[in-house]
This record gives C-alpha cells, sequence and structure tokens, in this order.
C-alpha cells in the first residue's frame, strides 16, 4: 500500500500520530527518518516504548531514507513517514526528490524566532523560505494535526505566515 | 530528606484534573503536586516546563499519563540527567492517593508501591443482576 501518511512532526512517534492517525489509517509501520535517533539506541528505545497492536518502528537517516523512499511507495506494508522538522524535509526532498508528493506538517511549536501561523504550526524565515520553495518543486504540502481538524493547504497557511 | 514531591504531565487538562481530584480528596498541599498540560508545547518547551517545576535537593516523581508519547519523553530524558527523580507512566487517580499518603517513603519503594498500586487498580468486578443476590429491581 506504500507511504500512507508523511509527516513533519518534531514530537515524532507520540499520541495524535499512533492513536489519531493510526486508527484512521491503521499502518503497519512507523519509519522516523532522523539522523540523530537512527544513531542512537536509546533514543529509538524512548520512542518506541508503549507502541502497541503490532506496529512496528524503524529509524532511519535521510540519506538511508532517500535510497530507500522508492521501495516504501511499493511496498506491501502500510507506513506513515515522520520527519522531526522542516529541516529535515528540505534535506529528504532536496533536488526535487519529493515531487508530486503529498506532506503532512502535523505539529511545529512556539521556538525563539519562530511566528505562529497555525495553533500548532509556527514558523521561523528559514522554514517559510524552505516550505515555499519545496512548494514551487512540485511537493503538495499541507498543514493537519489531527484527522478530525482541518486541513489547510500550504497557499492559505503561507499567506497566513506572510502577514504575522 | 523532605517527603518526595509529584509532578503530573499529561495531553489537555487531564493533569488539572487529576490533580484538582487529588486534592480534594486527600487535602494535600499546592506544592506536593503540580500539574503541567504538554498542550502546544515542542519537545524542548516542555522539558524546560518540567525543569521549572523542580525544587533542587528534593526527590520528584515524574507522572505521566501513558507511556509512549511526548509527555512520557520528556520525562524519561530528564530522569536520565537528574538524580533523584524517577518516572511513573499511566499514572491514575489511585496511584496519585497512594501517592499523596505514601510519599514519606524511599523513593525506590515509592516507586515500586505506586506501580503496583496502579496494576491493581484497574479491574472490572463482576456484577451479578439484582435478582440473583436476591435484591428487588430498583
Amino acid at each position: 500500500m506504500s507511504i500512507i501518511l508523511l509527516r513533519v512532526d518534531e514530537r515524532l512517534i507520540h499520541g495524535q500520530v499512533v492513536v489519531g492517525w493510526g486508527s484512521q489509517l491503521h499502518p503497519d509501520r512507523i519509519v522516523v527518518v532522523d539522523d540523530d535517533l537512527a544513531a542512537s539506541e536509546w533514543e529509538q528505545e524512548l520512542y518506541t516504548l508503549g507502541l502497541s497492536g503490532g506496529l512496528a518502528a524503524e529509524f532511519v537517516s535521510v540519506r538511508s531514507a532517500r535510497e530507500r523512499f522508492a521501495s516504501w511507495k511499493s511496498s506491501g506494508d502500510r507506513i506513515i513517514v515522520l520527519l522531526r522538522d522542516v529541516n529535515a524535509l528540505q534535506q529528504l526532498g532536496a533536488g526535487d526528490f519529493l515531487a508530486g508528493e503529498q506532506v503532512n506538517i502535523g505539529g511545529i511549536h512556539h521556538a525563539a524566532g519562530r511566528r505562529p501561523v497555525l495553533p500548532y504550526l509556527y514558523l521561523n524565515d528559514d522554514e517559510a523560505a524552505q516550505l515555499a520553495a519545496l512548494h514551487g518543486a512540485g511537493v503538495r504540502i499541507s498543514a493537519q494535526d489531527v484527522p478530525s481538524g482541518r486541513r489547510v493547504e500550504s497557499t492559505e497557511f503561507m499567506a497566513i505566515e506572510r502577514r504575522s | 530528606m523532605s517527603d518526595v514531591r509529584g509532578i503530573v504531565i499529561g495531553h489537555g487538562a487531564m493533569a488539572a484534573g487529576m490533580v484538582d481530584a487529588v486534592r480534594q480528596i486527600a487535602g494535600i498541599g499546592e506544592d506536593v503536586l503540580v500539574p503541567l498540560s504538554n498542550k502546544g508545547m515542542s519537545p524542548d518547551a516542555l522539558i524546560s516546563a518540567v525543569r521549572e517545576k523542580l525544587v533542587e535537593g528534593e526527590e520528584t516523581i515524574l507522572f505521566t499519563d501513558m507511556q509512549g508519547g511526548s509527555c512520557a519523553v520528556a520525562a524519561r530524558r530528564l530522569t536520565r540527567e537528574l538524580p533523584g527523580t524517577a518516572v511513573i507512566c499511566g499514572a491514575n487517580l489511585p496511584v496519585m492517593l497512594e501517592f499523596a499518603m505514601h510519599r514519606s517513603l524511599p523513593m525506590d519503594a515509592l516507586v515500586a508501591r505506586l506501580v503496583e498500586r496502579g496494576r491493581t487498580s484497574i479491574t472490572s468486578p463482576a456484577t451479578p443482576p439484582a435478582e440473583a443476590a436476591g435484591q428487588k429491581k430498583p
């Protein structure tokens, strides 16, 4: 069935993903694309504790994700792919790699230099520019924290970002 | 060493509600058990918020609402760095009340007691029909 959700969420594996999206999409596997986590068994255990129902988790580097992305898309498994931030998305998508893909922005919260865009989405100048560049490269980006929430297309939330 | 303190970290208003219930039942002071919601917080912001509620030199249990998720991740990161802290995931009201009554115990013994209390507090008591118990229907 391939990649059923490609999501940017700084909390990575957490309740909204496992329970909220998981109950709607019925994933077989969660793949976290993160260089730091891919190199740390303790960090991986931290995020996988509490997973239930046979849901598997795997942690890979951005480089490995680019090598395996095509196989995930053609996999028989239903896969949720998670990235920590816009920078990781930009690295994964470098060179129009994600052109035509649907990306869900699910949780980037307040931090120094970030401005509010949506209740669960704050962006700094670099992140806004990276998202605009990815959009320009044909990546279909929208924001939606949980399945019951409203899906906000990037054209709409980027207009809010420009006014903020 | 003073009695162990507690911080309840949960989704939405769960922590505030649970702490309010414990204060109502057990009559503990406001500093003994404090609530914290993860709502709208980044992982780093949540860790900072927990740090702000810690009191230097006082042992503290970080109670989280469930085993996985951002609250448990933040609590476990802090416990790894800070001696005198422990994490209990999946805390419920009986666990909180047990904590309020026995927080003078040494940390290790208290944590073991609370985990056991949490496990035994989830039950589905069999209830016979009123006729079988010789009672009239209400």
